[in-house]
């Protein structure tokens, strides 16, 4: 069960550093002058080249080895990241990923055109480099007989587990070399560290080969040493044999009696490989540790058994009389409370990890579509359950989408109504309470209400003329097959999608929103629960079943009075002067029998809408597993799921939205009957 | 038809087949002793409002929430009472490709035991007025005759 696949490892690394490859080159995009962000891309190359040919991707470290080579070009600055290099580079990121991910079914001539691609922008550089050739994009000024290299070494570098020795090498590898370590900064030996790096080496490398080719070899450690590179016109080289040797009899951190002590090194804040990295990345300086996310998922499975078995005990422990049980039953609550919390918050990802990979959709649609577009994200660090983040991601590129190709007017209009030629769409992620607010926001047109109108009223949903809101209308877009896009567009407009992403929030337990004002623009907002493995809920009794109701959508409780109850034709209740439709949940759930006296009316809503359930008896609060109902029962569409009650029973929970649907349908029909 | 009965008719026909004996009203039936999980004593159950009528509620087995069938409802038999000899089986079966739990109620249930092929008779068209896709074929176990009944069929 434990063993590790080494090459899942590599597609995991590698899908870390694709983000931060892809995140380099769209930041490029608007920061082309960079060299940090150039850098950064690089070293994800350089990294996933590496790794892949050591993990026997043979043909994905071929292609990089051929892309960063083209690369090289860039990041000595010769010539610029344009927006077109940029989506080329962009295009051979995804074939490197489709090697890696189905290396069999990926097409080697796409990788030739997107290299064939990429030389075209090299070419018209001045030295003009083959795809080719290895290290060679040479600079004719830096071109020397030899070199002179001064390595100076932090004093942890042994620790983070590069060798000096090694570097040291790799750079006899390009030529013949010749290497004096410099021991001044070896200290006392009480005052020895052992894993400390004391020496410095004074290295003359007889080889014509550039710079960056130097360069690359200190590549990882460049920030954790200092490198000094100096032209020589000829160079003095003993004769290679005695250099062989020289190296390996070069000790390592050797006390020297003669050597004054000297406080070495600067001590630097150890992460520096991910310095480059976005932001987010940079503020996590604690230790990680990668887990399997269906271990996760199983924790989670076990803490909600040990939750269920911690109801029961309560249970028991209340009802018994031994008050050393009761003290233990409490202290167990605790803990499993505790545990549970905890398991949850190693199971939240910041939504930031999702956030990224739109930004490569918008760079795309904006091109596509030819609308300029200014992509700005806020919230990255909001947390949510990491089931809920991968439920998201097709919704949000949904409505992403819908925002650009619907929302965004084209230039042309956008000039006409006076706005900037640049659209700007906003997805924001913040906290609420126990929910968490995911909006998309467009600068656009806003939706147009009067076609919308038109739609539904040419597909039969509405009556010519019906008065209905504006929020009612704009519902429309939810309705299965309803689009307004008067041309089918790859895109969007085959009114698939809408009611898609509608149910896969609702199946989150979420809601959607829609806010629009004509010609300044539409927010989506979606709603979401925290976590979708624990809620909190409301447990009531109606007759002799129990039933759970989220907290998060319960309002308000309050007695049905007599006068409510009087006329069984008017299911209407008022609360504090508003007009409540309310549902009899004994009718709902085919109770029979004389119902309590005093009934209960737990008032739910959803968004703007509230219904009142009535009920025989409100329990009180319950910490709800939810446990989803097998395929047997999915055409029952009142449950979202079911959980187990502290006496082992199980009980159902109450689909809010549903309930609220059902309300709304029953008073339609009451109006129509009415009408008729 | 299906993949079960085409490896139903390949199988040899001196084949033995492990099954549990289950009665339900006044008839036998043998359950594949392959799908059948565990046998409980019956427990609580959950009604579920707006199911339909062979699968009525649901229970819990070992901290999952699992339907429970009742099978005499898809073959027409009278429900009765709960008895001392009651009994809820838990078999497993792929539904869609995904392996599900189902309890099923039983009147009683007899022994695990082996029926053997040769005594397969067909599935008469007349004379039955169960669905005969609920029935995978009738077989004689101790000079009667059981129904091994197709699962997948009766829980769709």
């Amino acid at each position: 069960m434990t063993t590790i696949d080494p090459t899942e490892i590599f597609r995991q690394e590698a899908g870390e550093l694709f983000e931060t490859l892809e995140a380099a080159l769209l930041d490029l995009c608007q920061r082309p002058d960079d060299r940090e962000l150039v850098d950064s891309a690089f070293r994800a190359l350089h990294t996933i080249k590496g790794s892949g040919a050591m993990f026997g991707f043979d043909k994905v470290a071929a292609f990089t080895h051929e892309f960063e080579t083209a690369f090289e070009l860039v990041r000595k600055g010769e010539i610029k990241p344009t927006q077109d290099l940029i989506s080329v580079a962009l295009a051979a990121k995804d074939y490197i990923r489709a090697l890696i991910e189905a290396a069999d079914s990926t097409d080697a001539i796409i990788g030739e055109a997107i290299l064939d691609d990429l030389k075209q922008f090299i070419m018209p550089a001045p030295e003009g480099v083959g795809a080719a050739t290895v290290e060679a994009p040479v600079v004719t000024a830096e071109r020397a007989a030899g070199w002179q290299l001064h390595l100076e070494f932090d004093s942890h570098i042994l620790r983070n587990g590069s060798s000096p020795l090694d570097l040291l090498d790799d750079l006899c590898k390009l030529g013949p070399c010749f290497a004096v370590p410099i021991t001044d900064a070896v200290p006392l030996l009480d005052e020895l560290e052992p894993e400390d790096c004391y020496l410095k080496w004074d290295v003359t490398l007889a080889s014509d080969c550039s710079s960056a080719a130097i360069d690359d070899v200190f590549m990882f450690v460049l920030d954790e040493m200092k490198l000094t590179i100096s032209p020589l016109a000829h160079v003095d080289v003993p004769a290679p044999p005695l250099l062989q040797e020289t190296i390996p009899d070069a000790p390592p951190p050797v006390p020297s009696l003669s050597v004054e002590p000297e406080p070495v090194g600067r001590h630097q804040a150890a992460p520096v490989e991910r310095r480059d990295e976005p932001k987010r990345n940079e503020e996590r300086g604690i230790a990680t540790v990668r887990v399997q996310a269906e271990r996760l998922d199983e924790l989670m499975d076990r803490v909600g058994e040990l939750v269920i078995a911690q109801a029961r005990l309560s249970q028991l422990a209340t009802n018994g009389s031994d008050l050393s049980i009761k003290m233990i039953a409490e202290e167990i609550e605790r803990l499993a409370a505790s545990l549970r919390d905890t398991t949850m918050g190693a199971r939240m990802v910041p939504i930031g990890s999702l956030f990224g990979r739109f930004r490569r959709l918008v760079h795309d649609l904006s091109r596509d579509l030819a609308k300029p577009v200014d992509f700005v994200t806020s919230g990255e660090d909001t947390e949510l359950d990491k089931t809920m983040i991968e439920c998201l991601a097709d919704p949000l590129v949904h409505l992403i989408r819908n925002a650009i190709d619907h929302g965004i007017e084209d230039s042309a209009m956008r000039a006409a109504a006076g706005k900037a030629e640049q659209g700007r769409i906003e997805l924001q992620a913040v906290h609420s309470g126990a929910q968490v607010l995911v909006s998309v926001r467009d600068n656009g047109s806003g939706l147009n209400t009067a076609r919308i109108r038109a739609k539904a009223e040419e597909q039969g949903l509405i009556a010519p003329g019906a008065a209905l809101s504006d929020n009612e209308i704009h519902q429309f877009l939810f309705h299965p097959g309803f689009s307004t896009a008067q041309t089918v567009s790859a895109l969007s407009g085959r009114g698939v999608g809408m009611d898609v992403v509608k149910r896969t929030i609702e199946n989150m337990r979420g809601s959607i929103e829609l806010a629009t004002i004509p010609g300044k623009g539409t927010t989506v907002t979606l709603r979401l629960p925290l976590t979708l493995a624990i809620i909190e809920g409301l447990l009531i009794r109606v007759g002799e079943g129990r039933y759970i109701i989220p907290l998060s959508a319960v309002e308000d409780c309050v007695e049905l009075t007599p006068e409510d109850q009087r006329s069984r034709g008017r299911n209407f209740l008022n609360v504090r002067g508003d007009l409540v439709p309310f549902l009899r949940l004994r009718e709902m759930m085919d109770v029979s029998g004389t119902p309590d006296q005093h009934q209960k009316t737990i008032i739910i809503s959803t968004g703007e809408t509230r219904v009142g359930l009535v009920a025989d008896q409100i329990i009180g609060n319950h910490q709800t597993v939810i446990k989803s109902l097998s395929k047997l029962h999915s055409d029952v569409t009142i449950f979202s799921g079911a959980t187990i009650l502290g006496d082992g029973t199980a009980a159902l929970i109450l689909d809010v939205t549903q309930l609220v649907a059902l309300a709304q349908m029953h008073s339609e029909k009451q109006h129509m009957s009415e009408a008729a | 038809m299906t993949a079960r009965q085409q490896q139903d008719a390949a199988a040899g026909q001196d084949e033995l087949i492990q099954v549990v004996m289950i009665g339900l009203g006044e008839e036998k039936f043998a359950l594949d002793a392959g799908l059948v999980r565990e046998i409980i004593d019956p427990v609580p159950f959950t009604k579920v409002a707006g199911a339909k009528a062979f699968v009525p509620s649901v229970i819990n087995v070992r901290g999952n929430v699992i339907p429970l069938a009742d099978m005499r409802i898809r073959f027409g038999m009278p429900v009765t009472e709960d008895s001392a000899d009651t009994r809820i089986v838990v078999i497993e079966l792929n539904v869609d490709n995904e392996p599900m739990l189902v309890g099923v109620t039983a009147d009683k249930v007899y022994e695990v035991t082996e029926i053997s092929r040769t005594d397969v008779q067909q599935t008469p068209r007349v004379g039955m007025h169960w669905k005969p896709e609920f029935i995978r074929f009738i077989t004689k176990w101790r000079e009667e005759f059981v129904i091994v009944p197709n699962m997948e069929r009766i829980l769709n």
